[in-house]
């Protein structure tokens, strides 16, 4: 479904990725693991096609097609959404009026007919349950004025809502707490089909106790260090990322 | 070669010509009023530059234009529809329809108002009411500061008069509809709203411009809220796109009243609107709102003053501009709080989005406090589409068009969530979307 070939990234003119490879199969759950400053969010904004993130090498294929050479929202219509691990805030444009249209431009992508208000309301309320959200949500602006733990659910509620093919989700898991952490993996575990495919970030294997990797993979300056199954992030829980780095140093 | 007097002295031209010919019909009061108004703005003629109250707007192009003052004229091409279709109440509210200047009853719609509150036309209500028309008439707006309350008072022919007895509530809103057809004429509205002690009602200005020609607007409109009554007053604003229009607007607030004024501007190349609220009683609330979206080379500047002359009064401005184009915006916003006006509570917010690079603003808040035990705050912002945003809104599927397009009626929507009256409020969203539905501010009409 994904694939990552040699990529290379760079923002505001520093090298934050460097010769990074991923291969990432229809099914599949990969968690991408790394300390700090290692490129992780660069590698899921880049993967979104933020601006920002400017790719100096390297190819990204996804479903057979060139993603670097997509616009950021014909990614999100080609099925790939990015949870972000600091939500932006929209004053005076709702959650609800966000999802219609975001709904909407993904439907009319595939060719179908738009949703009318009451059935995106309908949807909205249905998956509203699953991320254990109240409806006056839907009425507040995007994002504005939520805690931290009603940011992050907001965007599984998005991820929920817009059904996306490939999910990148940045340290959706941080600063959550343990009911906050189980609606958040609730949410992944329900995308989790053998049609779909989820790339978790984060710096913590405490998330991997809900949602069961197939593929854990350590990121390290910009590339992939090591790779290996779901024993790989209880290894790095109990000796910290510096034994990583020795390893490396020492091959 | 005949040559085009222009400036001041072409308005007192036309004033001598007006009073000739209806010299017998004007009360005595009126007529000694027209003089000294006229006198006044003889004395101090159009403001310049120079004039700190004028500094960044340019009437240059307002004052070398030969307007005409409006007087008899036949509309062109207005038809009984197309008032329809313009009133924001359809047929439901209570209206009053004013044509060039010219009281419209044909197209008006007085019905018969609860309490024997008293909807008319400013000439009729001479007659009718010439006691409280004689002592509110120009007695608020202050003409001898400002020249163009001086000018509209010299040259008061017609306008609306509302008056609401006392505990009487109007349920419908009431709308005053003031339309512009013929090009080159200088028209002069003048509205006088008095609200009884304990009345309740809601007013709406109403401005369009079916002609795109050069035109001068010249408004005034006083607002009289007596002890205890509430006002709500709109001004909705879509002159054509070559007028001048200048506005001012004085409410005057006894003691436990309440009074919004809520203008949306749309229209014209230059609108000033000169707008005070002064609190004459304890315990008076205002809320004063302003809306704003401007292309192309128009200009909007809004000159409120909010004066706090007696104790626990209560005031919150805000006014937010969206711009295109190479559109300016002027803000000055002078609250006073005198010696007396202790537990003083005033609010001031300004912000701006600019949505190209071209715009200029002049935000300036202008806080006059000489009591103590007082909360004022003002803040003014001005930036463009934050870029993140817009990366959001792209990584869920929406181009960049419909995402600034989201983000700009998202920077609106705090103003028309304000706003209490539906009919008002569906109005400015087609009003926002026409205009704003591109991710640019447009002229297109709704």
């Amino acid at each position: 479904m994904l694939s990552i070939r040699d990529l290379s990234v760079g923002v505001e003119g520093k090298t934050i990725l460097r010769h990074l490879n991923l291969q990432v199969r229809a099914g599949e759950v990969h968690a991408v693991m790394g300390p700090n400053g290692s490129g992780k969010s660069t590698l899921a904004q880049a993967l979104a096609g933020h601006p920002a993130y400017t790719v100096t090498g390297g190819e990204v294929t996804y479903l057979g097609q060139d993603l670097l050479a997509m616009s950021p929202e014909d990614r999100a219509r080609a099925g790939l959404f990015l949870a972000f691990q600091y939500p932006i805030e929209i004053p005076g444009v709702s959650n609800a009026a966000f999802l219609k249209a975001a709904i909407n431009e993904l439907r009319a992508a595939r060719g179908l007919d738009e949703l009318d208000a009451m059935d995106v309301l309908e949807l909205l309320h249905e998956k509203l349950e699953l991320v254990e959200m109240d409806r006056s949500f839907l009425n507040r602006p995007v994002n504005e004025g939520f805690s931290g733990g009603e940011k992050k659910r907001n965007e599984i509620l998005q991820m929920a809502v817009l059904a996306p093919t490939l999910a990148i989700l940045d340290e959706t898991d941080s600063g959550l707490d343990i009911d906050a952490l189980k609606i958040v993996a609730g949410g992944v575990n329900r995308l989790r089909r053998p049609d779909n495919a989820i790339i978790l970030v984060t710096h913590y294997q405490r998330i991997l106790q809900y949602v069961e990797p197939d593929h854990v993979h350590v990121l390290v300056d910009g590339h992939i260090v090591k790779s290996a199954g779901k024993e790989l992030a209880l290894e790095l829980e109990r000796k910290g990322y510096d034994w990583i780095r020795d390893e490396v140093a020492t091959v | 070669m005949s040559s085009v007097v222009t400036g001041t002295d072409r308005y007192l031209a036309e004033f001598e010509t007006l009073e000739r010919r209806g010299a017998d019909r004007t009360p005595a009061w009126l007529a000694a009023l027209r003089r000294s108004a006229i006198d006044r703005f003889a004395e101090r003629g159009f403001p310049t530059t120079r004039d700190e109250d004028w500094r960044y707007t340019n009437l240059g192009p307002l004052v070398a234009t030969p307007f005409r003052v409006a007087g008899a004229v036949a509309p062109r091409g207005l038809s009984g529809e197309m008032v329809d279709r313009s009133a924001i109440g359809a047929g439901a509210w209570p209206r009053l329809v004013f044509v060039d200047g010219r009281y419209a009853p044909e197209h008006s719609s007085r019905q018969t108002l609860p309490g024997g509150a008293r909807l008319s036309s400013l000439a009729e209500a001479m007659d009718t009411d010439g006691g409280l028309v004689e002592g509110h008439l120009a007695r608020h707006a202050r003409w001898d500061d400002n020249v163009f309350a001086a000018l509209s008072t010299a040259f008061v022919q017609d306008g609306a008069f509302l008056h609401v007895p006392p505990e009487t509530t109007i349920p419908a809103p009431i709308e005053l509809l003031l339309l512009t057809t013929v090009p080159g004429m200088l028209a002069s509205p003048r509205i006088l709203v008095v609200a009884g002690p304990y009345s309740r009602f809601t007013v709406v200005e109403r401005y369009i411009g079916l002609t795109d020609e050069a035109c001068f607007a010249n408004a005034v409109t006083e607002i009289v809220v007596g002890p205890g009554a509430s006002v709500d007053h709109y001004v909705l604003q879509e002159q054509g796109a070559s007028t001048f229009r200048v506005a001012t607007v004085h409410a005057a607030l006894e003691r436990d009243s309440m009074f919004s004024t809520c203008e949306a501007t749309f229209g014209a190349r230059l609108a000033r609107t000169t707008l005070t609220v002064r609190f004459g009683g304890e315990g008076g609330r205002g809320v004063l709102t302003g809306l704003y979206v401007t292309s192309g080379r128009q200009h909007v500047d809004h000159h409120v003053t909010v004066d706090h002359a007696v104790p626990r009064c209560s005031s919150q401005q805000l006014y937010k501009g969206v711009l295109d184009g190479s559109a300016r915006a002027v803000f000055n916003g002078r609250v006073i709080v005198r010696p007396d006006a202790q537990k003083t509570d005033a609010t001031q917010t300004n912000k701006h989005l600019l949505l190209s690079d071209g715009v200029e603003v002049d935000s300036k808040p202008q806080l006059e406090i000489f009591a103590d035990d007082v909360k004022c705050t003002h803040g003014a912002a001005e930036g463009q589409l934050a870029p993140e945003a817009i990366f959001y809104l792209r990584s869920r599927g929406l181009d960049e068009t419909a995402a600034r397009r989201l983000l700009t009626l998202g920077f609106v929507r705090e103003v028309v969530d304000r706003i209490a009256v539906e009919p008002i409020r569906s109005y400015l969203d087609r009003a926002l979307e026409a205009r704003l539905g591109t991710g640019h501010a447009s002229k297109e009409m709704p």
